[in-house]
């Protein structure tokens, strides 16, 4: 993750200015100050590791990484949560998708330092010691699946589908289903599984968000 | 990805200090098309700017009876929003068009009209085209199916990405810019720029310190708008040709109107013709069909992408009779 070669990328020069001397500098420099400059002097943080503090599926994860390491890698390569998938990481595909604040989000598309102080969920969240969620078991159910690499991101995009409409329509459920790509074209099984789970999982209660207070479900 | 320093602004004017730098620094909003730009190393910044927590996120009416529209609004939020919906439905109408749910969900309105072009010469790195610095446009005598039908006298040959640009123009919406010598407003239809050799490396005319902070739309008044978009996939993709009309109705006849077709020109493409082939006249299925033809009798299609045309006039037609409440299908 920390690519030798990029990090020897940067130049001297640019990792002295950006990190500074003698604690983290403040961005502008005096030279040629303007007014707007002078009210203003966020600080710049980076490019080698820094402190970035998450919370994902309600436990607090404390990382040292990159700024540029995005939410996908970080989880995967530094948590050891390895349930989302990294399959195109350009938003293309969804196997990356999680749920960000109640929304779906593409984790390859997001940077880890921009989403702390978010509640974020990933499909290692949905289900409890012995039981799978609604939506997981939905899936196994009705065999939605042939290879599986697209499967955890389809799992918590329906996820967050039923949790937004939790009588969904074929409709809606194509609607919210659409950033997610199935190569193996198991889709007709998905949205079977989606609409088979919307009964089981019913509407949102305390029990079907608890993802994002960390209590397994029993 | 080159690594990169990150600022983390909490105001606008934190952006505009932060985005001065000796380096390249650009500012990050939903990152939909910024960081896939960088990992396929298009861009290399020094130093990314972080605006999400300081641009405006919301949506407020004017005093003109207008809205203004923060650029960190995110689109799902854009569409969802009850007033646009109600004031200006072909916003609305081209918002839940735009990529995937996960897409809106991140992505802002401020950064769908600042992405870069989708021009898959300008998304290789190897293609070191008019856009990166270099001397030719490849879809010239290259594969150009999703390139320029209007507009095409070079020397790039983009179709400009942005789905709301197009009803942002129609609106006759503008755009408040904040830079270091303070703000200025420019209108929709200004703020875009048709490529030359001296201004092809960007599509608008921001400078390297500005930062497009409002979308300021004015009130609508007595009209009747309709979008349309031809497309080959339903999501994942852009359109491959689209148009946002806005009329203004003198009773049941055509005072005037704007005609605005988006993915066929580098920029959004204003239609003089098919304005004029609309004044005057009732609203009808055979006005749409005069103004579509119109709109299309200036097109100056490539080796391999004639067939835009025929979309471009579908696009024309079905807008106009959307707007009209006609049925398009």
């Amino acid at each position: 993750m920390s690519d030798k070669e990029d990090r020897f990328g940067v130049s001297r020069r640019d990792f002295l200015k950006s990190a500074g001397v003698g604690g983290l500098a403040t961005a502008v420099t005096s030279a040629g100050v303007t007014d707007v400059e002078a009210q203003a002097g966020p600080r710049v943080i980076g490019p080698g590791d820094v402190p970035v503090s998450l919370t994902v599926n309600g436990k607090r994860l404390e990382l040292r990484i990159e700024p540029r390491v995005t939410l996908l890698d970080a989880l995967r390569n530094r948590a050891d949560l390895t349930g989302n998938k990294r399959v195109c990481d350009r938003g293309s595909c969804g196997a990356c998708t999680m749920i960000v604040d109640g929304r779906t989000a593409y984790s390859c598309s997001t940077l880890a330092i921009d989403v702390q102080g978010k509640q974020i969920r990933t499909v290692e969240g949905l289900a409890g010691a012995n039981t799978l969620h609604p939506v997981q078991q939905a899936f196994c159910d009705v065999d939605a699946l042939m290879c599986g690499f697209c499967t955890p991101g389809f799992v918590v995009a329906t996820v967050a589908l039923l949790e937004k409409y939790p009588n969904a329509t074929p409709e809606q459920a194509r609607r919210e289903l659409d950033g997610n790509i199935c190569r193996c074209g198991t889709f007709v099984r998905i949205m079977e599984a989606a609409m088979k789970a919307k009964t089981v999982a019913g509407p949102p209660t305390r029990q079907a968000r608890w993802g994002d207070m960390g209590v397994a479900r029993g | 990805m080159k690594a990169f320093a990150y600022v983390n602004a909490t105001n606008e004017r934190e952006v505009v200090a932060a985005l001065k730098t000796d380096g390249i620094a650009l500012p990050l909003a939903g990152g939909q098309d910024l960081l896939a730009r960088m990992k396929d190393y298009i861009d290399s910044p020094d130093r990314i700017v972080n605006v999400k927590n300081a641009l405006d996120t919301t949506v407020t009416s004017t005093p003109e009876g207008g809205l203004k529209i923060g650029a960190a609004v995110k689109i799902i939020d854009l569409y969802e929003n009850q007033q646009v919906a109600r004031m200006y439905p072909a916003l609305n109408a081209a918002a839940i068009e735009i990529g995937t749910p996960q897409i809106r969900h991140q992505a802002t309105v401020g950064g769908n009209i600042n992405q870069r072009p989708r021009c898959w010469y300008y998304r290789n790195e190897e293609f070191v085209c008019y856009k990166k610095g270099g001397s030719r446009c490849f879809a010239v005598d290259g594969e150009n199916q999703y390139h320029a039908i209007f507009g095409n006298d070079g020397p790039s040959h983009i179709v400009h990405p942005s789905s709301l640009a197009v009803p942002f123009a129609a609106y006759g919406a503008r755009f408040r810019v904040l830079g270091p010598k303070g703000d200025r407003e420019i209108a929709a239809s200004d703020f875009f720029t048709m490529p030359t050799l001296a201004s092809v490396l960007k599509e608008n005319v921001l400078e390297d310190e500005e930062i497009l902070t409002h979308v300021i739309l004015p009130a609508p008044g007595n009209v009747r708008s309709g979008h349309y978009e031809v497309r080959y996939k339903a999501s994942h993709d852009w359109p491959l040709a689209f148009t946002t009309v806005v009329l203004t109705m003198n009773g049941n006849r055509i005072g005037s109107a704007r005609v605005v077709l988006g993915a066929v020109a580098p920029v959004p493409w204003r239609s003089k013709p098919a304005e004029a082939a609309l004044a005057g006249k009732p609203l009808n299925e055979d006005t749409a069909m005069l103004a579509a033809e119109a709109a299309v009798s200036e097109a100056k299609p490539m080796s391999g992408n004639a067939y835009k045309v025929q979309m471009a006039k579908t696009a024309v037609k079905r807008a106009i009779m959307r707007a009209a409440g006609l049925k398009t299908v």
